[in-house]
């Protein structure tokens, strides 16, 4: 279970609120196999060691079978977005996989608030720094670019063409 | 694109950003309803079987081309990172292309002995319009110890 509900209240973060250094909530979240053959299945992705124990264990000689990328990418896209609010806009996700996350594994998510900018366009922008931590073990880090509102007013979808600079 | 797939991607992460629940939010915002932009590189993974496949249908085929082309049986999967453009809408009929960007020359890591790639994968919409662009780093390998992490065998 997440100890964050997902329920998706419908707060939101401005560029006015935003400060270097800013910690986003912890997000931890217990991962079963199912989590695994969920994330894997929903992204199409059926290489067997997503799903098969046998498979990664043998041949692939891994723990476990363990979370796929496109999955985790989109556990990176919730942890953001939780704390953005809907009006919240990925323009960019780099991130780098340095250990599995297995079956049995809890997740935690931790990020900051690494840069903030306004663009020539007027659009605001936060660089976050997160990483995905299991006990010791740093398995994930990513750096993102995510686009959020200047003020109540503002709402960076409705950007499009030169407008929109990710 | 297909609907279903949304909400599998967000159950399987328990994502409850209402811009993808609320209707009348989503119209409100983005005018209409979106994909999650993580979605993105499902939009060039085929299904697992179709009528008339003879085997398995494999997404990123660039990649599997190279491990065949220098004989490294197994990969991983480094570094990804992710733009995205025009938000994806349910029914959008999306294209993509992948782009061979370099291959290194051979390198030997704690996995093995091979080489590094870097596949772009460009993703357009029926307009034309850019939606996003993947950039993935891989390295093939042939293996010299017996336990690995990460995205291994891809």
């Amino acid at each position: 279970m997440s100890s964050a509900d997902g329920a998706g209240t419908a707060h939101q973060v401005t560029l006015e609120q935003a400060s270097l250094g800013t910690a986003l909530p912890t997000l931890c979240h217990e991962v079963s196999a199912t989590t695994v053959v969920l994330g894997a299945l929903a992204s199409r992705d059926w290489r067997p060691m997503h799903h098969d124990y046998k498979f990664a264990t043998e041949r692939n000689g891994t723990a476990d079978i363990f979370l796929n990328t496109p999955n985790l990418a989109a556990w990176l896209e919730r942890y953001i977005t939780d704390w953005t609010g809907p009006r919240g806009r990925i323009g960019r996700m780099t991130f780098r996989i340095r250990d599995s996350v297995y079956p049995g594994d809890t997740m935690v998510f931790d990020g900051t608030v690494s840069s903030i900018e306004t663009d020539e366009a007027g659009c605001g922008w936060v660089g976050l720094d997160v990483s995905v931590s299991v006990g010791e073990r740093l398995c994930c880090t990513c750096s993102a670019r995510v686009a959020i509102p200047t003020d109540c007013a503002d709402n960076p979808w409705a950007r499009r063409g030169d407008d929109w600079r990710p | 694109m297909e609907t279903s797939y949304s909400f599998n991607t967000l159950a399987a992460t328990e994502n409850g950003n209402p811009l993808y629940w609320d209707a009348d939010l989503a119209d409100q915002l983005t005018g209409g309803p979106t994909m999650p932009a993580s979605t993105l590189s499902l939009w060039m993974r085929p299904h697992r079987w179709e009528p008339g496949a003879t085997q398995e249908q494999l997404a990123l085929r660039v990649h599997f081309d190279l491990k065949e082309l220098f004989g490294l049986p197994e990969a991983i999967m480094s570094d990804n990172t992710l733009v995205f453009y025009e938000p994806v809408r349910p029914g959008d009929v999306i294209s993509h292309h992948q782009v061979l960007r370099s291959v290194s020359e051979v390198k030997t890591t704690k996995l093995g002995r091979g080489r590094f790639w870097v596949i772009d994968v460009e993703y357009h919409n029926q307009n034309g319009d850019l939606v996003g662009v993947e950039s993935y780093t891989g390295f093939g390998y042939q293996r010299i110890s017996s336990r690995t992490t990460g995205e291994a065998t891809r």
